[in-house]
């Protein structure tokens, strides 16, 4: 009963979806206020509606209802709870629900916190977010429904992947759909100004806190996924340049040159048309890669749902989402009117450089992925773009950017001055230059490309510093003074210090683990010990171990130091009876500085085991400068200018000093 | 001029949505296998390669070898736990006759591959030491084991990635073999 309740909010939600995307503009076309109002109740409505759905699926899901084909093959009574609702999810049909209901989510929200907006522009914005509800609803109804029963009932479900029955990944998908949804936003005011054939100010304030807020979800969500990747998959790596990550990265791209063309946007009037051909680039990039992972038309290493005839339904409405607004664009673009002068040496000059460096960077990543797929298609066999072709085109593409976030926000708006902002950071050279020939002194096995990347994780940490110390005025007045300074400091300038700050970390986890990573795969036996990094490592034994769901294999290993004991590791090899499958889960010491990673795999029927044993140097400094670039992109969301009811207009001595 | 640059980033659309529709309907018609890792060699003469023979256990292998009557060339090592797996299955084959199984000692100690073989019985009437690996790359070996079946005019017809086990030979193998009148 309940899941009928479900299959039939979805089905008034479709129909709503097609009332909300063609009245109000209607309304907006003709001037008739009575259409228009149509956008908000609706908008409202249709959250209620979807949310009806997803609570009615996962009821389903937490009390094992096994009538519903979609939980006989995902679940299993013996699962624990949070993998019971997180299965909700884990699922192709279920995932499309969370989807769509994110999306009724950020449509309530323009139509709750929007009152402030012209009013045709709040209703060409909702029609176009009920456009894509009324296709991703149509595709959950026609090809993917969540609701559909089976009689009989199966006495108990088939279960979920054990690789997903995991906390880090059952958060991932979330965070991943708020990301990539959350850039249907900025595309929706896209659509909608170019319909309106005009862009105000107004626009940008509205563009930008909502791009801010996907990105923040879409790093968080990538680096979830990555360090699940990291834990789970046993390979002892984090990064794999793998189409499913691909799929992801390439919206995180395009977004966060969106995020930044959006500032010159709001603040100089400028850039209009690119920024909203960005919006509409960051959110096909994550219908795209909505379809790339759905479809299976790619061979990936992770790719859990595969559905072929799904893909074609998505490809069609890809070509008309992706073809219709580019249309548009072409049609309506080149008459918005482009305000702010520039010169090429300028703040805005500085982000148009990053724009063209970031969108070239998703070019590449495109190629890469799509590549293996076309070159199939033209008879030329299958073949997998690996990392060698990633390191030889984007990380060249790297170096400038990442020399460049330093220098951007020492620029001045309109006309800069390179020399001086050079001169300013001087002391972050200074800093480079001794980490550089500290990493080249100190690591006895440094490469001249791990000097190069320890030096641009100093000069973004270092340049961040020296431009937070500038707009303090550090050392330079009273340090009370300063700190009154601080305290001033607008969030958006706190928040941009610190996500350049964050990205400096990353880039330093990514050379560590990239420069320095050690590994010893080896049969042991019990009482064998392997040194690594400066560790001993000692096999203990292996035991069974039996869990709520699965039986294991757990290894227990004791880790010393110059005789010392540090830790003891147990890694296990995890065999799931339901779903007749394995899993690793591999045990990881950190000392925030390294990893020390150990997994174990299958016996040799002599009495010992396939162990590996990684030293990973830095690694963990990955996921924390992505926690810090998200702490980044949340304050700047609380700046005071994108709050609700705040001044149109900053006080004037703040906005001198702007961030980017 | 202006209005050209606009029309720029729709160009390039079409262009990839057109390349990906034409992928799409090429599949359908085709019934691409996902699945399976396809190998250049198929339908043509196996590579030239010329192996010395495992001492005191079968002759070596060379493409001369090959022809005459379908057989398997089956890549191994004793250092692989599938290749341990797939073993009773082709120790099974010689007893239905009419197909020759041919081993590739991959990338192995000698004395390893003759104790291995020794214990668990040789399924093979020749084997070719491949110590350095360089036949494995002339035959695009992906990994052991591997194996590939080949016609009596020394022609490769299918590869089969990863250890065969009884359903493997029960679903393509047997009936390949039989097509070509093993």
């Amino acid at each position: 009963m309940i899941a009928e309740i479900g299959h039939y909010a979805l089905v008034l939600a479709f129909i709503l979806a097609i009332v909300q995307s063609t009245v109000p503009l209607w309304g907006a076309a003709r001037g008739d206020r009575r259409l228009t109002a149509v956008a908000v109740p609706a908008a409202l409505l249709q959250l209620l509606l979807i949310g009806t759905a997803f609570l009615a699926l996962m009821q389903a899901y937490v009390t094992s209802d096994f009538s519903l084909v979609n939980v006989a093959t995902n679940s299993h009574s013996a699962k624990p709870l949070l993998y019971k609702i997180s299965g909700v999810w884990a699922n192709h049909q279920g995932s499309m629900v969370l989807w769509v209901m994110i999306l009724a989510l950020f449509g309530a929200a323009v139509a709750g916190l929007g009152s402030n907006l012209p009013e045709t522009l709040r209703a060409r914005v909702l029609a176009v977010q009920g456009m894509i509800g009324t296709g991703f609803l149509a595709f959950i109804l026609f090809t993917s429904n969540p609701f559909l029963r089976i009689d009989p009932a199966p006495l108990d479900g088939a279960g979920l992947n054990p690789l997903l029955q995991d906390p880090g990944l059952a958060f991932h998908p979330p965070m991943l759909y708020l990301g990539y949804v959350g850039f249907s936003m900025a595309f929706s005011f896209a659509i909608a100004g170019l319909i309106e054939g005009r862009v105000e100010p107004a626009w940008a304030r509205w563009v930008r806190p909502w791009t801010l807020a996907a990105w923040s979800f879409l790093t968080l969500g990538i680096a979830l996924g990555s360090w699940w990747a990291y834990y789970e998959l046993g390979w002892g790596g984090w990064w794999f340049w793998d189409p499913v990550e691909n799929a992801s990265f390439m919206p995180w791209l395009a977004g966060t040159a969106l995020l930044h063309s959006a500032v010159v946007f709001e603040k100089r009037g400028a850039l209009k048309a690119w920024t909203i051909l960005l919006a509409i680039l960051a959110f096909s990039l994550s219908l795209i890669g909505t379809f790339l992972v759905r479809s299976g038309v790619l061979t990936s290493v992770h790719a859990f749902a595969t559905d072929p005839e799904r893909g074609l339904f998505i490809l069609v409405l890809l070509a008309i989402t992706i073809g219709g607004s580019l249309t548009l664009f072409a049609l309506r673009a080149p008459r918005l009117k482009e305000g702010g002068v520039f010169a090429p040496i300028s703040r805005e000059g500085a982000l148009v450089l990053n724009n063209l460096l970031l969108t070239t960077a998703t070019l590449t990543v495109f190629v890469g992925t799509l590549y293996p797929l076309l070159l199939d298609a033209l008879g030329g066999g299958k073949i997998s773009v690996g990392p060698p072709y990633f390191e030889a085109t984007f990380v060249p593409l790297m170096i400038p950017t990442l020399i460049a976030v330093a220098i951007g926000p020492m620029m001045a708006w309109k006309r800069g001055d390179a020399r001086a902002a050079l001169a300013r950071l001087r002391l972050a050279m200074a800093v480079v230059v001794i980490t550089v020939l500290g990493t080249l002194a100190l690591a006895d096995s440094s490469t001249a490309l791990a000097a190069l990347g320890t030096g641009l994780a100093a000069w973004l940490i270092a340049g961040s510093a020296v431009e937070w110390a500038d707009r303090v005025r550090l050392f330079r007045m009273p340090l009370a003074a300063s700190f009154a300074r601080a305290r001033h400091l607008p969030r958006a300038a706190w928040g941009m210090t610190l996500a350049h700050a964050g990205l400096g970390l990353l880039v330093a986890g990514i050379t560590g683990s990239s420069a320095w990573q050690t590994e010893r795969i080896q049969v042991m036996r019990p009482g064998d010990m392997v040194e690594l990094a400066g560790y001993e490592v000692t096999l203990v034994g292996v035991g069974e171990v039996n869990g709520p769901n699965y039986t294991a294999e757990r290894a227990l290993f004791r880790v010393e130091s110059d005789g010392r004991q540090i830790t003891l590791l147990e890694p296990e090899k995890r065999f799931y009876p339901v779903e007749g499958s394995q899993t690793t889960e591999a045990a990881i010491h950190t000392t925030l500085i390294a990893d020390l990673y150990a997994v174990i795999g299958d016996p040799d029927g002599q009495g010992g085991w396939t162990t590996r044993i990684y030293h990973n140097p830095l690694v963990p400094w990955i996921w924390a400068g992505c926690l810090v670039m998200v702490a980044g992109g949340i304050l700047s969301l609380t700046d005071r200018r994108h709050r609700v009811g705040a001044p149109a207009r900053p006080h004037p001595a703040r906005a001198a000093q702007a961030p980017a | 001029m202006r209005q050209i640059v606009f029309l720029v980033p729709l160009a390039l659309f079409l262009l990839l949505a057109g390349t990906i529709g034409w992928f799409m309907v090429e599949s359908e018609s085709e019934e691409r296998d996902t699945q399976t890792l396809p190998s250049v060699l198929i339908d043509r003469p196996v590579p030239d390669f010329d192996l010395p023979p495992l001492a005191g256990i079968a002759p070596g292998l060379a493409r001369a070898d090959l022809g005459g009557k379908p057989a398997l060339v089956n890549f191994f090592a004793s250092w692989c736990l599938p290749c341990q797996a797939e073993h009773p299955v082709l120790m099974g084959l010689p007893a239905e006759g009419g197909v020759a199984i041919y081993g590739v000692n991959y990338k192995d100690p000698e004395a390893d591959a003759r104790g291995w073989l020794g214990k668990l019985g040789n399924p093979y009437e020749r084997i070719g030491v491949d110590a350095d690996g360089r036949a494995a790359i002339e035959w695009g070996v992906y990994g052991v084991p591997e194996t590939f079946v080949i016609d009596a005019e020394g022609m490769v017809r299918y590869r089969h990635v990863g250890p065969i086990l009884e359903r493997d030979l029960e679903r393509t193998i047997r009936p390949l073999l039989a097509e070509l009148g093993g």
